[in-house]
């Protein structure tokens, strides 16, 4: 597998999983409103992951639906940031947050690509996180302004600042570390990233229950 | 069926009749999807440049325009562009008055940095019901990857704005 594909499936599978992750909020997040965002924002990622998918499954003769459902999990190069299951309001906005942050400047330094398909599927992903990254701001700094919200805001970073430097390749993670620094006024600490290859224990659930359909059908079904 | 091939402005009035699948007051044409067709005797290539990634009208629109083709007895080819060339700018005149006459306000002009929150929160969005700039931000995300809710303090009626993207 060329690197090419390898970067299309790890941008993929963080978009999928994440995606997965934020539609667990339909329903019972704390507002009607943040059901209505989050479920959005997981459609969005999810669609994001389809389009990827797709040009992996050109290069490798397969289609989107196989490279999301058919791999085994060690198959899968999602960031260990976006398989954690994260079912509690500070920590679900301070992985909102943080990846929506190093997605920014993932998708920057894509649409600068010298690979011009890359660069222009990068350019349209950003048209839509941009609407992801004002939702996670603007949370963030709702939290960071009240006296509840903000110890609890603060905790969650420290705890998924090892894996939010980890969705990163080393190169860009010292805008991370600004960014974040800039923000939250702080330093962050210098830690080991949680990087990519390693899978949390949370992800062979959520495969489990994200393929259970898919795998109670004989192969060829239509659907 | 016609006997002759048919030519480009046959195939652009063809497309001009397909409703958007989910705000079916609005042609694909006004919707800027369609970058071009091109005909070469009896097959037409259209290239489509889908709007919202996740949005689940994309297959729905290609099978259309594939069943337009057909009708005008040639074979389609439908390639779907996925660069980055749609954007809500896109969207003829026609077709923004006519979200708008559906109730729907359509999407502002995109500024080069793309939309902020100051911006949606004190940008100029006219309630597609009374007219009135007296309206405030709702929600970022709505029922679809392409809508806003907003709420017109004037008439006291919430509305859906298309995103700009």
């Amino acid at each position: 597998m060329n690197e090419r594909v390898q970067l299309l499936l790890a941008l993929a599978d963080d978009e999928l999983i994440l995606g997965w992750r934020n539609s667990e909020w339909t329903g019972i997040a704390p507002s009607l409103e943040e059901d209505v965002a989050f479920s959005s924002i997981a459609q969005n990622e999810i669609g994001h992951a389809r389009a990827l998918y797709e040009l992996a499954a050109r290069e490798l003769g397969t289609d989107a639906d196989a490279l999301a459902f058919d791999r085994s999990l060690d198959e899968y190069r999602s960031a260990p940031l976006v398989e954690l299951r994260r079912l509690e309001w500070a920590r679900t906005i301070a992985r909102h947050w943080l990846y929506e942050t190093a997605d920014a400047i993932r998708l920057e330094s894509l649409r600068a690509s010298e690979d011009a398909e890359l660069a222009g599927i990068a350019a349209k992903i950003d048209r839509e996180e941009v609407y992801h990254r004002i939702h996670a701001e603007m949370w963030a700094d709702r939290l960071l302004g009240s006296d509840e919200g903000r110890p609890r805001l603060e905790e969650a970073l420290d705890e998924l600042w090892p894996y939010a430097l980890g969705v990163l390749d080393e190169e860009l993670r010292p805008e991370l570390v600004r960014r974040v620094e800039a923000r939250l006024g702080r330093p962050m600490s210098d830690v080991e990233p949680v990087a990519r290859g390693t899978h949390e224990a949370e992800l062979a659930e959520l495969l489990h229950e994200m393929t259970m359909v898919r795998r109670s059908a004989p192969a060829g079904a239509r659907w | 069926m016609s006997s002759a091939s048919p030519t480009r402005d046959h195939v652009w009035r063809a497309l001009a009749e397909i409703p958007d699948p989910e705000i079916p007051v609005i042609s694909i044409v006004d919707l800027g999807v369609i970058a071009d067709v091109r005909v070469e005797g009896r097959r037409v290539e259209v290239d489509f440049t889908p709007t919202f990634m996740g949005c689940p009208a994309l297959d729905t629109m290609r099978a259309q325009m594939e069943d337009a083709i057909r009708a005008l007895d040639a074979e389609p080819d439908v390639r779907v562009v996925l660069d980055d060339s749609w954007s809500t700018d896109r969207i003829t005149a026609e077709g923004r008055e006519r979200l708008r006459d559906a109730g729907f306000a359509p999407p502002t002009p995109r500024t080069a940095e793309g939309p902020t929150l100051l911006q949606l929160e004190r940008g100029l969005f006219h309630c597609p019901w009374c007219g009135s700039t007296d309206t405030r931000l709702d929600n970022l995300f709505g029922p679809t990857p392409c809508r806003s809710l907003r709420y017109c303090n004037a008439c006291r009626q919430p509305f859906e704005q298309f995103k700009t993207i």
